[in-house]
């Protein structure tokens, strides 16, 4: 990469927005998995009783739906990260190009 | 070409038959439904691998499939590397066998894929051309770090080939009444066909169509479980309770994880493992721009997922089922005929008859030749991308390149054979976390500072990572398995199973140590050029582009 091209786009303000809405987000799902993971992890750790809470009458204990709930959650987790990448940072990066294309 | 393919049809052809030859040694009724099924996917399979090898010519080809694939493509082909024959019988075995411990393992394993996609996916591919050692030597230098990077490669796939090669022989033996070695050698064969001839679109497209088959497979068994119970999971719950010895402790978490340390370093290990397996990062140079990268994360994480709700509904079917007077035919002695792995394979006999048996050991049958071509072509990248032509000869042409690729996966496919038979024993679960240790140790930390952090020069990631992998293969040594288990002495220098949290850390601080204490000329110019490599991690502009099919 041309250092031409290097000092256009690190003085483009677009880039600092698309790296630091990129890096935001990134860390605050990934903080939330990682909580939501160890939490559970912990709790089985040191507090497995909790989990062997039957729900209702049944014999079905309360660590079914949450495993369950941790599975979708950290699918629904992705989703939201693609549709914020795959649009606007994806314009963003597009912008930048725009913004670019002479020194290319 | 097709002379070749021919030759080795008929000799793997010939296997097969000299194990029809052993059958009553082992006391197993021939399997017709199975036999003709396992064929078509066989005769299915090559042809493809025919038509993959007009389209593989060159390097770009064979390792990445020429960057054509698309995002859908690519998330079931990842989906198809990770439900490996460890997942798909490993995991129903031990919900089998401990109930609601094995959904704890089930859980682990998803929730490294979301922080792959926030953290690495994108960065890879607008980074990394065929291997991930790539984008670990982009501004470091290519000798030492390609060279490290091959070897944390090759020391992980090497494992996991073991353990796959393993799982398939027995697997083959219990299903097919196939010799144990004939299996193995059968495997081999097949897995140097795709590879060679195909390349990675053969490799990805074995993958895909082996994920379609397992995940129909796999929700067909359990909702004909459900079906028995009205699609009620508390009446399952109930049933399967009340015929497994321990009651309803199989329904809450029990024995698995017993203390803190224990439990967060096997989940560091689950989590960081991922985003160092060396097969499955090359997924993410087989898509067109990072687009496309993250939709395959996604695509992933779905199928995934889903496999484990599906997989626990087959494993709790297995405990109702199979431990009832019907299910008294699948023991010998009081055990299940093949080992607790084959609850799932039992169960599919149970509920649908020679035939469903059939398809399931079919699919698993090829999940197992899927994963392995996969592991091949990443160890064949390894010796003949980065050793060969980044380190032994820079000068080499695309064509030479291949044809060292070529050569590469029969020698990486002869020594998972030789392997295989020599580790015949071995517990496969075992190995597999112990390549996931290794990956998370080794080729995940360097991996990850090389994309995020400025300072990285190539003493500290030579340095560092060199002191991970040794921390992480002698914590595993002094450990209770291999220290007690296996060396047979009384107490282990190290008490925990799963060393990552330490090996991850001592990895973490002493590449950070040794890039800090570096005031070379070289280490400067390598921080400089991060500003460069930042740009084209984040925006993609000057990464490779992609070929249509």
């Amino acid at each position: 990469m041309k250092d031409e091209l290097v000092e256009r786009i690190e003085n483009n303000p677009k880039y600092d927005e698309l790296v630091s809405k990129k890096n935001s987000l990134g860390i605050k799902l990934g903080i939330f998995v990682l909580v939501m993971f160890y939490a559970y992890i912990l709790t089985i750790a040191f507090n497995k009783e909790i989990l062997a809470t039957k729900i209702g009458d049944g014999v079905t204990t309360i660590a079914f739906p949450i495993a369950l709930a941790i599975l979708i959650i950290s699918f629904l987790t992705t989703l939201v990260y693609v549709k914020k990448a795959n649009g606007e940072f994806e314009d963003l990066i597009n912008d930048i190009k725009d913004d670019v294309k002479d020194v290319m | 070409m097709l002379r070749v393919l021919a030759l080795i049809s008929i000799i793997a052809l010939s296997a097969f038959a000299a194990g029809d030859a052993s059958f009553e040694a082992t006391k197993r009724e021939l399997n017709i439904p199975a036999i003709i099924m396992f064929f078509a996917f066989i005769v299915f399979t090559l042809g493809l691998t025919v038509w993959a090898a007009r389209r593989t010519k060159s390097a770009s080809d064979f390792y990445t499939a020429g960057g054509g694939i698309t995002g859908f493509q690519n998330g079931l082909a990842i989906a198809g590397d990770y439900m490996s024959a460890a997942a798909f019988l490993g995991v129903s075995g031990l919900i089998y066998l401990k109930g609601y411990d094995g959904v704890i393992y089930a859980v682990s394993f998803l929730v490294g894929w979301p922080i792959i996609l926030f953290f690495m996916a994108e960065k890879l591919r607008n980074l990394g051309k065929f291997t991930f050692a790539d984008i670990a030597a982009y501004r470091l230098s290519q000798k030492e770090i390609r060279t490290l990077a091959a070897f944390g490669t090759l020391s992980v796939v090497v494992l996991y080939l073991i353990a796959q090669m393993v799982g398939a022989g027995k697997l083959i033996q219990v299903l097919f009444g196939m010799e144990y070695e004939f299996a193995v050698i059968l495997v081999g064969v097949m897995m140097i066909i795709y590879v060679t001839f195909g390349g990675m679109l053969a490799t990805t497209w074995v993958q895909i169509i082996k994920a379609c088959l397992l995940l129909s497979g796999v929700s067909f068994m359990a909702v004909m479980v459900l079906y028995h119970f009205n699609f009620n999971f508390e009446s399952l719950a109930v049933a399967a309770s009340e015929n497994h010895k321990d009651k309803e402790s199989i329904l809450s978490p029990g024995g698995f994880i017993s203390d803190p340390i224990s439990a967060i370093s096997l989940g560091m290990a689950l989590m960081f493992g991922t985003a160092g397996l060396p097969h499955v990062l090359m997924r993410f140079f087989t898509v067109g721009n990072a687009k496309e990268a993250r939709k395959s994360v996604v695509y992933a994480t779905g199928f995934v997922g889903y496999f484990w709700i599906i997989i626990t509904i087959v494993g709790f079917g297995a405990i109702a089922f199979l431990n009832t007077d019907a299910g008294a035919q699948y023991f010998t002695d009081g055990k299940l005929f093949g080992g607790n792995n084959m609850a799932s394979i039992h169960l599919s006999h149970m509920l649908g008859g020679n035939a469903f048996l059939g398809f399931i050991s079919a699919v698993a049958f090829a999940t197992i030749l899927a994963v392995v071509s996969g592991l091949t072509l990443s160890g064949a990248s390894a010796i003949s991308h980065d050793l060969y032509s980044n380190v032994i000869n820079p000068n080499a042409t695309d064509e030479q390149v291949v044809k060292i690729s070529r050569i590469t996966v029969v020698v990486v496919g002869f020594v998972g054979v030789l392997l295989g038979i020599a580790f015949e024993q071995q517990n496969i679960a075992y190995m597999v976390g112990l390549a996931f240790g290794i990956a998370a140790s080794a080729n995940f930390p360097i991996l990850f500072l090389s994309i995020y952090w400025r300072g990285l020069t190539t003493r500290g990631a030579f340095l560092g990572g060199l002191t991970g992998l040794i921390t992480a293969v002698t914590l595993v040594i002094v450990g209770p398995i291999v220290w007690v288990q296996i060396l047979g002495n009384e107490e282990a220098l190290f008490p925990y199973k799963h060393p990552a949290l330490f090996s991850v850390t001592v990895a973490f601080i002493s590449i950070w140590f040794f890039s800090k204490t570096d005031s070379s000329e070289r280490g400067k110019a390598e921080k400089e050029l991060f500003r460069a490599q930042n740009i084209r991690a984040n925006t993609g502009i000057g990464a490779a582009g992609a070929v249509d099919h």
